[in-house]
């Protein structure tokens, strides 16, 4: 065959590299400059596309796909005001390590520059928000470029990639070159496996550890389901505590006696406590954010640490550790179990035994303790009722940020890793319907739940007519309190209770708002009639939001106030009087 | 202060992708994360590979600077990182063009000074000159600030360039 006969238009062979990269779905939203990719769709049926209502939730979606198969998930937008809006998704992956290719339109390259319509400098503006972007110039570079994004994207600590594709790269023929395998990136080559000695100093170290902790995080959870594994066979090896980051939930069974549940902010009393008072913290696919560390010259003054990640920029970032392991999780422990068995290990048993019965006694304290009356419902309650319903099911759990996402993290329980989706780094309010929506495309029959505020709710409302569309029977749990939850409990701990601007005033009815997409609204008020509710949401096969209206002003606890040290936990609403925030704590977020 | 504090100079060789946006990337990651740049340069040095050579200067605690090669080094167009002040003994050089206007003694005296720091004269008119020095940037510093006093009206410096001492390739 001559080139000429071989060689296809840039958007055909530009669907032909998705397909030779496994790409079973794609979420997003047409226009002028992605019209030749369009086309391209409309005449092959091995890829499917999901059309959103708004390129931000395209994006979310990929995300939850993603985040739900632990495959890359992959975004089409238009040039312009489409790459813009796309721009908060980028930035939400990013910060949780999501593999995400987003293609975005492009005005044709001879007009790039001269402020076209639809023009934006896209590979300008989301340099900082992805991993890594191209813009191709010529539709030679096409196809390589799809391969190396997918590579890179997944590769190392994941991330999102974005590809600027010209229309007239698009229109453009040439013939296309499958991938070859494995590919071999010219400068980008993370490091995978562990060095040895550092492994085998590692289990010296933990063998020794007196009072230990793991603290374990996302990276756990991107390595994949057989790190989750390692990480259980590991801990229980050890008989040692471990607590997760809000990222990591559900990379070790929430119901284990040696789980101590989330720590940082909102953590737990146990979880922070251990944290505080251990002497050898075990730090895998963890980043030792501020939201975890509280007060830095207060973190874990005691301990020895070690810390396995697989970017070295998390390393010694916030707080300098003593053992510093490059690698990916699964790697890495899978190397310390070899150690530790071939040495035939022995933890410290006495010491073990007196540090377990310190951490039961933190755990006496029953941090999360609440108390439901008769007449409203308690956000927890609400919570703990939906777990109850749902724990036997196949299910998924995604949430929006603020009060409900701290309660759901505490209260639901997380027994298996990718089942539990949260915008964690950029706390993004409206992640959480249209990340459901892409683990609903991923996972057709499983029961999927966005738990929401009334506030988050509404930034990407417009979704459910994609919903409905699709027929995607994603269950909106909202906690609703008719505030920004989260604003209005640091308004009443830190600014005197002046609620400025932080009411939700004017609020849609959820059932009618619901109905007037197809979908189905539910309301409850009443503390007896939530089982009711929970189970007739679930027994519906179509889209449901279910409004619960909850106590308006009932806050998140525990809680470690900005720029406290973790012993300086606020426990429930007496405490707040005696241990006002102070100046510098104030300032941080 | 402790030496954890104590701010240190470092200059770091950068090996990159010679690829549009590359700089962008590097300078955008010490504007993003709040890194200093004293000096930075930038040229191609290998076109048959396609490769570009950065040399950054910056100052911070060891943390920071920790960080920053860190942070280069998980970009993706970058091959390699190389903390020359870590790695030991290594050649810094910097040129500088240098104009001074002016006559009669201070004319004399400018060209004077030059012949010292070695500088060559790459421009002369009646009442000026222009200068062409290299070395250290002290050296380059030094010169500069002799000539202020001597008619010093433009400056133009290339930032350092960097490289170990030895046989070892980069």
């Amino acid at each position: 065959m001559k080139p000429e006969e071989s060689a296809t238009t840039g958007a055909d062979l530009l669907v032909k590299a998705l397909i030779d990269e496994e790409v079973e779905v794609v979420f997003g939203y047409p226009g002028g400059a992605v019209l030749p990719i369009y086309d391209s769709l409309f005449k092959q049926n091995r890829l499917r596309h999901i059309l959103v209502r708004h390129e931000q939730a395209a994006v979310h979606a990929a995300e939850g796909y993603a985040r739900s198969t632990g495959r890359v998930g992959v975004v089409l937008v238009t040039s312009g005001p489409g790459a813009t809006n796309a721009v908060t998704g980028l930035t939400d992956a990013l910060m949780d390590s999501v593999p995400i290719v987003c293609l975005t339109g492009q005005v044709p390259t001879h007009l790039i520059g001269n402020d076209a319509f639809q023009e934006a400098d896209t590979t300008g503006i989301t340099r900082p928000c992805t991993k890594h972007n191209y813009l191709v110039k010529s539709v030679s570079d096409l196809a390589r470029t799809v391969h190396e994004a997918f590579y890179v994207a997944r590769s190392g600590r994941p991330g999102p990639v974005v590809i600027d594709l010209p229309k007239d790269v698009l229109m453009n023929k040439h013939e296309y070159v499958p991938p070859k395998r494995p590919v071999q990136h010219k400068s980008y080559r993370p490091q995978v496996r562990p060095d040895p000695r550092k492994i085998e100093q590692a289990a010296d170290l933990i063998a020794k550890a007196k009072r230990p902790v793991f603290y374990t995080g996302g990276g756990v959870v991107n390595s994949g389901p057989r790190a989750s594994k390692l990480l259980v066979q590991f801990v229980r090896l050890t008989g040692y505590p471990i607590t997760n980051t809000l990222m990591g939930l559900g990379s070790f069974p929430a119901s284990d006696r040696q789980f101590l549940g989330m720590l940082g902010m909102h953590g737990t009393y146990e979880a922070n406590l251990a944290m505080y008072n251990c002497d050898v913290l075990i730090n895998i696919g963890a980043r030792f954010d501020d939201r975890i560390t509280g007060k830095l010259s207060e973190f874990s003054p005691k301990s020895k640490k070690i810390h396995i990640d697989i970017d070295s920029s998390s390393i010694n970032k916030n707080v300098r550790v003593d053992l510093p392991i490059v690698a990916d999780a699964a790697h890495a422990l899978e190397e310390l179990i070899k150690v530790w068995k071939s040495r035939e290990s022995r933890t410290d048993h006495k010491a073990l035994k007196a540090w377990w019965a310190e951490i039961d006694k933190w755990r006496a304290r029953n941090c999360l303790a609440y108390k439901q009356g008769k007449e409203t419902i308690k956000p927890q309650f609400a919570l703990e009722r939906l777990y109850h319903h749902i724990k036997d099911r196949d299910h998924y759990i995604t949430t929006e940020v603020g009060q409900h996402q701290m309660w759901a993290a505490q209260f639901l329980k997380f027994e298996q890793p990718n089942h539990w989706l949260t915008s964690g780094g950029l706390g993004t309010m409206g992640y959480g319907f249209p990340a459901a929506m892409g683990v609903q495309v991923a996972h057709p029959d499983a029961l999927v739940i966005d738990v929401a505020g009334e506030a988050s709710i509404m930034m990407n409302i417009q979704e459910l007519s994609t919903v409905a569309q699709y027929r995607l029977p994603v269950k909106i749990f909202i906690l609703n309190n008719q505030y920004m939850g989260m604003v209005r409990q640091w308004q009443e701990l830190l600014h005197g209770g002046r609620y400025s601007e932080s009411y939700m005033d004017s609020l849609p009815d959820f059932v009618k708002l619901a109905e007037a997409f197809g979908a189905v609204g539910l309301r409850c008020h009443d503390p007896a009639k939530l089982d009711d509710t929970i189970k007739q949401m679930i027994g519906i096969k179509k889209p449901v939001i279910v409004d619960v209206l909850v106590d308006k002003e009932e806050n998140c606890f525990p809680m470690i106030p900005s720029g406290a040290a973790h012993y300086d936990m606020l426990l429930g609403p007496n405490d707040r009087a005696e241990k006002p925030v102070s100046e510098e704590g104030m300032v941080l977020v | 202060m402790s030496p954890a504090e104590a701010i240190s100079s470092h200059t770091i060789a950068v090996l990159v992708d010679n690829e549009p946006g590359i700089l962008a990337r590097v300078v955008g990651l010490f504007s993003g994360r709040g890194y200093n740049i004293e000096s930075l340069t930038v040229a191609e040095t290998d076109a048959k590979a396609n490769l570009s050579r950065i040399t950054i200067v910056t100052a911070g605690t060891p943390m920071v600077v920790e960080q920053i090669k860190a942070q280069l080094d998980r970009l993706v167009p970058v091959h390699k990182v190389q903390d020359l002040t870590v790695a030991g003994p290594h050649i810094e050089r910097e040129l500088a063009l240098v104009k001074v206007k002016g006559v009669g003694d201070k004319r004399v005296e400018a060209l004077r000074l030059a012949d010292v720091f070695r500088a060559k004269v790459i421009d002369a008119k009646t009442d000026s000159f222009v200068f062409e020095v290299t070395g250290a940037s002290d050296k380059v510093k030094t010169f500069v600030g002799l000539m202020e006093s001597l008619g010093l009206i433009d400056v133009a410096r290339t930032g350092i360039v960097a490289m170990t001492r030895g046989g070892e390739a980069f």
